[in-house]
């Protein structure tokens, strides 16, 4: 939680897949905890994908295979999508990951993402198909995420692209504040508005 | 410019950030039991109340037996009574397990008139997206933003682009609002209206129950969209009249003559318009493992992938065990559950029974029909309709989430086939291994009685 958030260099985990649903994320049978212990979310993170029914390792899955690490997870088209349930994060950066990268974000995650100081990263369909393509050539292709210059980098190509994020979450994500810490110093602009919407 | 949407959102406007989201004024902020425990433990954290409890209404709904209440599993009775405990702790109102008040929120949010016209509504839930058919702003949100809700009675958000999807015309028989659903889906994909709210017109729409409508717009996240709702009219104001917390008296005629205010302009520009004949739409099933994957039940599954998609749909059909190209009639059926935030009101029950009334259930079929609330039950019981359902069969369980994605004991086994009425049929989202076929009441009841995948319009 609230890591402050600058340049980030790392090797990364390729899952070429498009339209990840969060129960895929964290399946639903997990969400029964009641507290956010992000190493047991981290543990079950794709768990039906990682593990076989009968529990045991899934070697053929990307996160079994010793080849690829790094907190970087770079996805497919459409991530996270489904339910909103924000433990998909919590496993997201429990595991390890700081940055996701894809073509297109769910829109109910990707906050979710943001408000656990994990970046999503959108990029280009182009620049995404290099990437996976860079990383299959090699393991150990390195991405730069340059949060104050909006610019990530496939250093494998030399390839860069500008990436959108608000000024205000990229002021909070540099320096590790969140939303309710605006909110609650925002009571009086609420009050007002309640009085003149009575 | 001048939609609904816009109105109903800049009234709710607090702040705009400077290069940032709008601070959004919030006003009824729902509980279940996932999704809020670290919020209210986010609160004692940092020492706060909630700023405006009045505004916030608790139930559990995911966890909840649809047998033998209360509950057995340890760790899913914590997470309900840590619901409790919360509500009481910080002082809002809770509809316990077993009270006649609880039920699933999207069935109970509307039935108690909580949900109303020009409000903004949020919950911890991406089918919060249901109370848009009051005419509300209402979308799902993290449990962070569920937290700034409890804190601040405002939550920070971009505002999302606009869309209207127009459908006009009269549906065929055996089409529900269900279809229309699955039928927009197929049409736009799973991802295809992402960064939009979706305000549902046309004479399809217009001539909906507030079931029905409650049906359409829950479903408006899985075409992406944050949420999906529609202009009240008449329907509307009928179905609220009367109801617990809907304004009462000179309240309510006040109301209603602002409520009637609230309609997209004649001149009112979207950003994106579709348009659809519901002559068109077909009884729907699913055949892949996102919701966007359905046909026309009479329709063969496509012979071959959708461009770029090809990876997808070959891992979707391996999961299912269905070929490209083969129809989806005959197929056998293992489990049929009738329920979920999406298909458990009243009227989902009436079709089902109209169908099933005076036939016999396949015993080759496991059916687990699961009423939305407490509410539901009781009207099933005074309409008599669970007489009819015992009759062929069947037998009815207690109000809860359940199948829909199986936090309780509801799980479809391992390989086994489920026709539901529910929302998702993402890989083992009924239970790990489960294969989902989404599809009306109508066809989840006609299927109970064959035991195979049925065109429900063959027994109409």
């Amino acid at each position: 939680m609230k890591q402050k958030f600058n340049v980030i260099t790392s090797t990364c985990v390729p899952l070429p897949m498009e339209n990840v649903d969060t129960d895929q994320i964290i399946p639903a049978r997990f969400l029964k905890a009641t507290t956010r212990e992000e190493k047991f979310f981290g543990d079950n993170l794709f768990r039906d994908w990682r593990y076989n029914a009968d529990g045991t390792l899934n070697e053929q899955f990307v996160l079994n295979n010793p080849k690829y690490s790094g907190c970087i997870l770079v996805a497919g088209k459409n991530f996270g999508s489904g339910s909103s349930r924000e433990h998909a994060a919590w496993a997201i950066a429990g595991y390890g990951f700081r940055v996701v990268i894809s073509s297109f974000f769910a829109d109910i995650h990707k906050n979710n993402e943001l408000n656990n100081f994990v970046l999503p990263v959108v990029v280009s369909e182009d620049f995404l198909a290099e990437l996976f393509a860079s990383i299959e050539a090699d393991a150990n292709t390195e991405v730069e995420v340059d949060l104050p210059n909006q610019k990530v980098t496939n250093k494998a190509t030399g390839r860069s692209e500008h990436f959108d994020i608000n000024g205000y979450k990229k002021h909070c994500l540099m320096n590790g504040l969140d939303d309710i810490d605006f909110l609650v110093e925002n009571k009086q602009k609420t009050e007002q508005w309640e009085q003149a919407n009575k | 410019m001048n939609t609904l949407f816009d109105k109903i959102w800049d009234k709710h406007v607090v702040q705009q950030i400077a290069d940032g989201p709008t601070q959004l004024y919030i006003d009824r902020l729902y509980c279940h039991e996932v999704t809020s425990p670290q919020a209210f433990d986010g609160m004692r954290a940092r020492g706060l109340k909630c700023f405006r409890p009045q505004q916030i209404f608790c139930m559990p709904d995911h966890n909840t037996p649809t047998h033998d209440q209360p509950i057995a599993d340890p760790v899913s009775k914590a997470q309900v009574d840590a619901l409790a405990k919360n509500a009481a702790d910080f002082g809002l109102t809770h509809y316990g397990m077993m009270s006649k008040d609880n039920g699933i929120i999207h069935v109970v949010g509307p039935e108690k008139g909580l949900s109303l016209p020009g409000m903004t509504i949020v919950c911890g839930d991406s089918h919060t997206s249901t109370h848009g058919a009051m005419g509300a702003v209402a979308f799902g949100i993290g449990t962070s933003e569920v937290e700034m809700v409890m804190a601040s009675q405002c939550i920070l958000q971009q505002k999302p682009k606009s869309m209207r999807i127009t459908i006009n015309g009269e549906l065929g028989k055996g089409v529900t609002p269900k279809d229309v659903a699955l039928y927009l889906m197929a049409q736009i994909t799973t991802s295809g209206a992402t960064g939009y709210f979706i305000e549902y017109a046309g004479s399809t729409v217009k001539a909906m129950s507030m079931e029905g409508r409650l049906t359409l717009c829950n479903l408006s996240i899985e075409m992406g969209a944050r949420g999906g709702f529609i202009a009240p009219d008449e329907t509307t104001f009928d179905y609220l009249k009367g109801r617990e917390y809907a304004p009462k008296g000179e309240a309510w005629d006040k109301a209603v003559a602002y409520w009637k205010t609230l309609e997209s302009g004649d001149d009112a520009v979207f950003d994106k318009e579709l348009s659809f004949d519901a002559a068109d739409i077909e009884p729907r099933v699913t055949y892949g493992t996102n919701p966007g994957m359905g046909i026309g039940i009479s329709e063969n599954l496509p012979s071959v992938p959708p461009q770029g998609g090809e990876a997808g749909f070959e891992k979707a059909l391996r999961y299912m065990g269905f070929e490209a190209g083969q129809k989806l009639l005959g197929t056998k059926v293992d489990y049929v559950f009738l329920g979920a935030c999406t298909n458990g009101r009243i009227e989902d029950f009436r079709a089902f029974a109209h169908l099933v009334e005076g036939r016999q259930k396949s015993p080759d079929v496991v059916a687990w029909l699961v009423p939305g609330s407490w509410a539901v039950d009781k009207q099933i019981r005074e309409e008599g309709l669970d007489k009819v359902l015992k009759a062929a069969g069947f037998e009815i369980r207690q109000p809860g989430c359940s199948a829909c994605l199986a936090m309780n004991d509801d799980k479809v086994p391992a390989g086994k086939l489920a026709v539901s009425t529910s929302n998702r049929n993402f890989e083992g989202r009924q239970g790990p291994g489960s294969r989902t076929v989404l599809a009306s009441p109508l066809t989840a009841a006609a299927a109970a009685i064959t035991g195979v995948i049925t065109d429900p319009r063959e027994l109409i």
